[in-house]
């Protein structure tokens, strides 16, 4: 029988910093937190009072690799409460840096973080350069980062806190030959994630919640990551019989109900009451018929996978979605004939409210903004997503450890299988600690 | 063979963009750098274990201080360290992750109750003001070229 402490202090290969505490005895967990330790750093409060225009690149530092996740949902805010619709020519040019972002995330996480549990290394810094597919590996992972980040730098300037976009349009638009010049790239790292893909689908592990588990997603006709309605569905059956439900992304935070966690420097989330998880597998699982033509002919085998319960599929879905954001940004760059001089629509300020709402690489991210008179900010919310899966999360954890508390596993292996676990949902604390309301008991 | 410069890469309180940028300066120089350094603290890589701080010949500090637990630990590296390089604009300059610092009343009494709960500091700090340091990468992110040229000046040797 087991009687143990655990304190897992900073957990490492995720962005930012959660720990995890665990007290078992005899064989039973007596005590179980998952808690996100990453010092605040009130961007809320600090945004209050500042001028709507000044917002978007302020709010980007609450975290380096989802920058560009936050300038865009929050640019969308700022853009619906004053009735500033964008151009065509400027949604095509965001979703191409933000197809940049997805590739060069997504590869992050899936070769830096998650790769080496399945090749059983401590690290992608033990790759082994005599063993071809840990060479290979290793050059992929630093290729594909390449493209995407790229991409991203040509599209907005620079692949973190993105300089030349703002309200309205860009500061600076992209040069359309560089764009096409980047074109035999996208093409060459296609094959190295359709092996990537394989590599997921065939070596990650397996572990479903027992508890019943709501996702929710923005569903686009296009699988943009940046428009539509949020699709929910509260199970995989539901997706299979056509039972989900969808609300206008403006209504998401009423049916976001936050969680105090008095452990965490962070708020936890349910969706209407019932546990929810939001990011790739979600995505996936709710429309993956709106990925790209040529992503679902290329992976068919492996889309067959979804709609999927096991938790481990969240990295097979990043894959298959940075494949969607290779082929996608082929089409777009392919097909821009040009691009025109345009400046951006200026606001006229008013008091008004506005809500923005954007997949970021883990999910929903989710703006709110009542602005006042004179332009400047009244009030804001923000809600990330690894708020929104942290009691998912904490929850997995739980039944991981019971199971494998039955199976008589060590101590060791116990860390070693959270620690896998809780990369797969790809948590992000720098966002999710940023945060105000919290209220002690 | 040569020994390898022994490094830690270590996040206080920040977005970590200058983690993200270095990670995007590998894709380029991956190959030339990973020959030469041993990352003895970097947990973006590995696991790692900080409540051993190890001996270091240069140590990367991104994000500002928010606490003292944080505190301690960046004066424990120092001892550790031959060189420490300050990354990016909350290590150089506090900012923005020292906003708090300059909040209303208002606001301050709105997030006194976190404070006092965490034991955050009364005020954030930037990392000269804990420790020495030796030299500096500002910007937010942090400058590509500025930190190259350290990189240069200290790896490719």
């Amino acid at each position: 029988m087991h009687d143990f402490d655990l304190n897992l202090d900073e957990i490492s290969k995720i962005e930012g910093a959660a720990s995890l505490d665990l007290k078992v005895r005899d064989n039973k967990i007596i005590d179980l937190k998952f808690s996100i330790s990453e010092w605040k750093r009130f961007y809320t409060q600090a945004i209050k009072g500042k001028p709507a225009i000044a917002i978007p690149p302020l709010v980007s530092r609450i975290c380096g690799t989802c920058s560009n996740a936050h300038l865009l949902a929050s640019i969308e805010g700022i853009e619906k409460a004053h009735n500033i619709i964008p151009s065509p020519q400027t949604i095509l040019l965001r979703k191409l840096l933000y197809y940049g972002l997805i590739i060069r995330d997504h590869a992050l996480h899936l070769y830096v973080f998650t790769l080496p549990d399945l090749l059983n290394k401590q690290s992608i810094l033990d790759f082994d350069t005599n063993v071809p597919l840990e060479h290979e590996m290793l050059d992929d992972t630093f290729t594909v980062k390449e493209v995407g980040n790229q991409l991203s730098i040509i599209a907005g300037g620079r692949s973190v806190h993105a300089p030349n976009l703002t309200i309205g349009g860009f500061i600076k638009l992209p040069k359309i030959e560089e764009l096409k010049n980047l074109i035999p790239q996208l093409v060459e790292i296609r094959p190295k994630i359709i092996k990537l893909i394989q590599i997921y689908a065939e070596k990650d592990f397996t572990f479903k919640l027992k508890t019943p588990l709501t996702y929710a997603a923005l569903y686009s006709e296009d699988f943009s990551f940046l428009e539509g309605v949020i699709r929910t569905c509260s199970s995989t059956q539901d997706v299979i019989a056509g039972q989900c439900q969808s609300i206008p992304e403006n209504e998401l935070g009423k049916h976001l109900e936050a969680s105090i966690i008095p452990y965490s420097h962070a708020r936890g989330f349910t969706f209407s009451g019932n546990l929810m998880m939001v990011g790739a597998l979600a995505r996936l699982n709710i429309s993956k018929e709106t990925l790209n033509q040529k992503t679902k002919s290329s992976v068919k085998q492996y889309l067959d996978l979804f709609p999927s319960n096991n938790l481990f599929h969240n990295n097979l879905a990043q894959a298959i979605e940075i494949l969607h954001a290779i082929d996608t940004s082929i089409e777009i760059i392919t097909n821009l004939s040009d691009i025109t001089a345009e400046a951006p629509i200026k606001i006229q300020p008013a008091a008004s409210n506005g809500v923005g709402v954007i997949e970021a690489p883990r999910g929903t991210l989710y703006y709110q903004f009542e602005i006042n008179a004179d332009g400047t900010l009244k009030k804001g919310d923000i809600i990330v997503p690894t708020g929104q899966n942290q009691i998912v999360m904490e929850k997995s954890i739980y039944e991981l450890v019971e199971k494998l508390l039955d199976e008589g596993k060590d101590k060791d292996m116990i860390v070693t299988e959270i620690e896998k676990l809780i990369r797969a949902f790809d948590p992000c604390m720098s966002c999710a600690a940023h945060f105000l309301k919290v209220r002690w008991k | 063979m040569v020994d390898k410069i022994k490094v830690g890469w270590f996040s206080f309180t920040c977005c970590e963009d200058n983690t993200i940028i270095f990670t995007e300066l590998l894709n380029k120089n991956y190959k030339q750098w990973l020959s030469k350094i041993e990352f003895v603290h970097a947990r973006i890589f590995r696991k790692d274990d900080t409540k051993e701080i190890k001996p270091m010949d240069i140590a990367f500090i991104e994000g500002a201080i928010s606490s003292n637990i944080q505190e301690d630990k960046l004066k424990r590296i120092r001892e550790k360290t031959k060189i420490l390089i300050a990354i990016g604009s909350c290590a150089v300059l506090g900012s923005p992750s020292n906003q708090r610092n300059f909040f209303s009343r208002e606001n301050l009494d709105e997030i006194k109750p976190i404070l006092d709960r965490f034991q955050y500091k009364e005020k954030v700090l930037k990392v000269s003001d804990v420790v020495k340091v030796d030299e500096s990468v500002p910007g937010c992110p942090m400058s590509e070229t500025a930190f190259l040229q350290l990189m240069n000046k200290y790896i490719n040797i």
